[in-house]
């Protein structure tokens, strides 16, 4: 049996070729590339607990999140004060700024149109997930 | 020793990942086309509602209790499954995954004095990496596993872990006693009746039943069992009881890197299921197919995938299953990587007698005819002859109308978030 770390993290370690090859000219560093760059590897720590989400609204735009992107989240993350989390209100799923001060916790819109979330006495917070990366295309 | 770790009201749980809001409320699975129950969430079966109950005969009650019912989403389902087998993967070198929500992990490596927490890790990460839970239960055979996992989900003070190796034996005999001889793995159902009839009531009484005797008043298999019970392992991973999923996977000896022996092992695995489905008298609904990496070189790029194609009717037929799960395999396939292992699941399975019967039933037509479109379509694969009536494409039959989004598969439908 081999011990495995609770959160054993999926990594992978590629080589990669990040100097400039004058054209006309095989470098011998070629022969270590061994693919091609996977936007996955970059954006994705935990992949079988990471999901995709989409952006609906405007609470988050002082975070740069608008209407229509599409958030990685993490759910292997715990979160912390200051994370930009999914959250679970009233049954519905939310991204807000998690802040927290002892035992005081709210989710916290960044946008002044929308008031904070305050969490009651005894109201356990239910974080879904930690959001990681923000992916928008432009055109 | 084995842990079974195993999804609680598994369909039902993946579709209150994504809607919260159907935590706590009573929510049931149907099957394709909407027919009848195949899974129920904790307050459904509070309500006394069977599994396979035909879903119009539950509108009364739904409408009492406010019962939410979803469609069938294998897409969802299959996704899930496949991330839970990934992450349970790695709590063990050895994992058999033994339907869509369960498997089996080897525990020889894990002290005793440690399994227990071991099990409640196992349930800490299904539930903070997927929303997934599960309960957990380690035995010395995988029926005793089977048998913990039961009494983990049922009995609410095991807080969803029970570890039947720990316990004092005058313990395990007083929980074995109190369990249903139906219970017991590979007895079911249909083999408690006359267990029952000849005073063997209990998983504790079938333990201590006379071996010689079970062989010959009922079968090897049941001798089998009882040893099992006893702690004996003598049930391996191929002749697990089959039950409403068929499964057949298997690590291959050398790394395979090409889609050509990806499809070879796979069209394998789905003869040797199609051929137990067929000796229990089934037909399968869709096909689960899967491919995985070694989890455990973590130099190599790891890749672990699982799709569920759901067929257009229920079918014993193995090349129209394999065809099924070829095509699945293709989409799963990545090039560049060091495959370890790869199964099918047969899901969704239903009689074969009753499908045949409502097939005659629908066409009172020619005998003679019908077995000449059977001949040629056992030449060619079903389908190659069929009523013009019945149209080319049978998409549309599928009637999915309460189905949630493929959230995970599929980008037009991630879950929003405001």
């Amino acid at each position: 049996m081999i011990p495995i770390p609770f959160f054993s993290a999926q990594r992978l370690s590629r080589p990669l070729l990040l100097s400039r090859v004058p054209a006309g000219f095989p470098s011998p560093a070629d022969d270590y590339v061994e693919g091609s760059l996977d936007l996955n590897e970059h954006l994705v720590a935990h992949r079988e607990a990471t999901f995709f989400l989409r952006v609906q609204g405007h609470s988050m735009s002082g975070a740069g999140i608008s209407d229509g992107d599409l958030l990685v989240v993490d759910r292997a993350l715990e979160a912390g004060h200051g994370d930009i989390v999914v959250a679970v209100v009233d049954g519905e799923l939310t991204v807000k700024r998690l802040w927290r001060r002892g035992a005081r916790v709210r989710l916290v819109a960044e946008n002044p149109a929308y008031a904070p979330i305050e969490l009651k006495d005894g109201q356990e917070l239910a974080v879904w997930g930690v959001v990681t990366a923000i992916v928008r295309r432009v055109r | 020793m084995f842990a079974l770790v195993d999804g609680n009201n598994f369909y039902v749980s993946c579709e209150r990942v994504f809607e919260p809001r159907l935590e706590g409320r009573p929510v049931v699975v149907l099957s394709n086309n909407d027919g009848c129950v195949v899974a129920r969430s904790q307050e459904v079966k509070a309500l006394g509602v069977r599994m396979g109950t035909p879903w119009f005969r539950l509108r009364d009650l739904a409408r009492r209790h406010g019962i939410v019912a979803r469609s069938s989403n294998y897409a969802l389902y299959g996704d899930m499954s496949a991330r839970m087998m990934a992450v349970l993967g790695r709590f063990s070198p050895e994992q058999e995954v033994y339907s869509i929500d369960e498997c089996f992990l080897g525990m020889d490596g894990v002290p005793g004095g440690e399994r227990a927490e071991c099990g409640r890790r196992i349930r800490a990460q299904a539930r903070q990496w997927l929303g997934l839970p599960v309960c957990v239960g380690f035995g010395a055979t995988r029926t005793l596993a089977k048998l913990a996992n039961f009494v983990a989900k049922k009995r609410p003070a095991f807080g969803g872990v029970c570890d039947l190796a720990a316990l004092p034996p005058a313990e395990l005999d007083a929980l074995l006693d109190g369990i249903d001889v139906g219970e017991v793995w590979g007895v079911g159902y249909r083999g408690a009746p006359r267990l029952k009839a000849l005073g063997i009531g209990s998983a504790r009484a079938l333990r201590d039943a006379d071996p010689k005797w079970l062989r010959r008043a009922f079968s090897v298999t049941l001798e089998r069992t009882a040893a099992e019970l006893n702690g004996t392992p003598c049930i391996g991973p191929e002749e697990a009881p089959a039950r409403q999923q068929i499964m057949s996977s298997r690590a291959f000896g050398a790394y395979v890197h090409d889609l050509a022996g990806l499809e070879e092992a796979v069209a394998a695995y789905v003869g040797r299921a199609a051929e137990k489905l067929r000796r229990q008298g089934s037909l399968a609904g869709a096909v689960q197919v899967h491919i995985r990496t070694n989890p455990f070189k973590e130099d190599h790029p790891q890749h672990q995938a699982g799709l569920v194609v759901p067929l257009a009717e229920p079918t014993d037929d193995t090349r129209l299953l394999a065809r099924a799960a070829l095509a699945g395999l293709r989409r799963l396939y990545k090039p560049g990587h060091a495959y370890q292992k790869a199964g099918v699941m047969l899901m969704d399975l239903s009689d074969a007698r009753r499908a045949q019967a409502a097939l005659f039933d629908a066409d009172r037509g020619n005998p003679v005819l019908m077995r000449a479109m059977d001949r040629i379509n056992a030449c060619w694969g079903r389908g190659t002859l069929r009523l013009a009536a019945e149209g080319v494409d049978q998409r549309w039959r599928m009637r999915r109308a309460m189905m949630s989004p493929c959230y995970t598969t599929r980008w037009a439908e991630l879950p929003r978030v405001s």
